[in-house]
């Protein structure tokens, strides 16, 4: 499934930080950091949790469908370090 | 809209709302005397902040969003209130990683410390063997530090950190440090010694040398992604095409700092000194007055000139190397590094004057009793 498709969410444990670049998230449980370098990533993945799938963020954040592509890169780096995760996970735990 | 690497740093030199890594110094009490402290450690100061005040700058910092601090000392185990400070810091979502020699971690409260959450250890050791280890941190200090790992392993803290300040001496055993940490199931973290603090008279004997600079970038480049290095040898990125793993700059008052036992701020751990002072805790405005306001941060924050290394070819790899390192050597803070693998370090050392080299400040050393064993167990020889 592509990335677009998924119902992703900010871990419980991911601290975002605003900065004059974007912003920082911070992984409490793995410790990682991780650089979101524009302030549009920083809204999309602000507004994950209250859109069924990355592109319905997408387009509801108003991102041109142009530069989807480099979103998903950006997110697909943030699930690569656990800062995101699909929603479903959570709630069969 | 991904930001290359180069630009990402640009704007991090340009400084960040609030600190990525901060390290705060509890105190200067410690029960060692290491010959490279570089915050000149032995005796507690009168002025230390109290545990009120401490927990107002913790308040700060979660204002602030600081996501983690950095804990050292002088051993910060030996502060009375190093538990509730602990446990406060974490209450507020600040998570703590603390540097310890292990001398106050006994089975009791191994098991303290692997009962919380956010919580990293890092146990100082300079040498796999105590002839090594104990040369610089004093004797005993080996054994109390394996002691002390042994205790968190039992306990179940499950991955502490090993951080090793690389020397002359200890540089040939990187793979026994690596092997070592690995039976503990810890990560390694080594840093680069410099000459801040005691180090300003041991430096000169302890720095590895020239052929073993090469020796730390190719072990790092061997074996970067699981070893911690606090970014500490960029200066080393001169040696070859391919970088170090990490940022490759000098974080000092942009995205670090340092708040001494007193509750001084300085630019970095490395730079205790009136020149890189940028306020106090303890004036008007707080800690966040100083990182956003001070004069010298806004300064650090400016472009910095190449200075003498411009017309190098390697300077965008190694970036003129580490402030602290120059400063406390003599070298003008737009000279090369003193360790500069191009080998200008060693004119720029010779061009400064042993006299006009900054004394460190803030001198905890416990004074020398006659009779009492000699403080310092390696030769060093003021230069």
């Amino acid at each position: 499934m592509s990335l677009l498709d998924r119902h992703l969410e900010l871990d419980a444990q991911v601290a975002v930080r605003p900065e004059p670049f974007g912003a920082l998230a911070y992984h409490y449980g793995n410790r990682k950091l991780i650089f979101l370098k524009h302030p549009d990533v920083v809204r999309v993945v602000q507004a994950l949790a209250e859109h069924e799938t990355l592109a319905d963020t997408l387009a509801a954040c108003e991102i041109d469908e142009a530069r989807w592509p480099s979103f998903e890169r950006a997110l697909s780096a943030l699930t690569e370090s656990e800062m995101l995760h699909e929603r479903h996970a959570v709630a069969t735990r | 809209m991904s930001a290359t690497p180069s630009q990402l740093v640009d704007q991090l030199k340009g400084g960040l709302d609030a600190p990525i890594c901060l390290t705060w110094e509890l105190t200067y009490a410690c029960n060692l005397e290491c010959v490279h402290c570089l915050s000149s450690s032995g005796r507690r100061d009168p002025r230390e902040l109290s545990t009120d005040e401490a927990k107002a700058v913790l308040d700060e910092l979660h204002d602030l969003q600081v996501f983690y601090i950095n804990i050292g000392g002088g051993e910060p185990m030996i502060r009375r209130d190093f538990f509730e400070l602990l446990e406060y810091s974490i209450g507020r979502g600040i998570g703590v990683k603390f540097s310890t020699n292990g001398a106050f971690i006994d089975s009791e409260k191994a098991r303290r410390l692997a009962a919380m959450d956010y919580l990293d250890i890092q146990i100082s050791l300079d040498g796999t063997d105590a002839v090594t280890n104990d040369a610089v941190r004093g004797e005993g200090s080996y054994d109390t530090a394996i002691r002390a790992m042994e205790h968190l392993r039992d306990a179940g803290f499950g991955e502490f950190k090993i951080s090793v300040v690389v020397t002359r001496h200890n540089v040939d055993q990187l793979d026994e440090f690596k092997a070592l940490a690995d039976s503990f199931g810890a990560q390694l973290r080594i840093t680069r010694l410099r000459p801040s603090g005691r180090g300003a008279d041991s430096w000169h004997d302890l720095h590895p040398t020239q052929p073993q600079q090469r020796q730390i970038y190719e072990w790092l480049l061997a074996h970067g992604e699981n070893v911690l290095t606090g970014d500490s040898f960029f200066h080393l990125n001169a040696l070859g095409e391919e970088p170090l793993p990490g940022l490759n700059m000098c974080g000092a008052g942009r995205v670090v700092c340092l708040i001494d036992p007193i509750g001084d701020v300085y630019a970095c751990p490395f730079v205790i000194h009136d020149e890189f002072k940028a306020g106090s805790v303890r004036d008007a405005g707080g800690f966040s007055q100083v990182w956003k306001h001070s004069e010298l941060f806004a300064e650090l924050r400016e472009p910095q000139s190449a200075g003498a290394c411009a017309s190098c070819g390697s300077y965008d790899a190694c970036q003129g190397g580490c402030m602290a390192a120059k400063f406390f050597v003599g070298i003008p803070l737009d000279g090369p590094d003193p360790e500069c693998v191009g080998g200008h370090g060693e004119a720029a050392m010779l061009a400064a004057s042993a006299a006009e080299r900054p004394r460190p400040m803030m001198d905890h050393s416990k004074p020398v009793r006659v009779g009492s064993p000699t403080r310092v167990p390696v030769s060093i020889s003021r230069r």
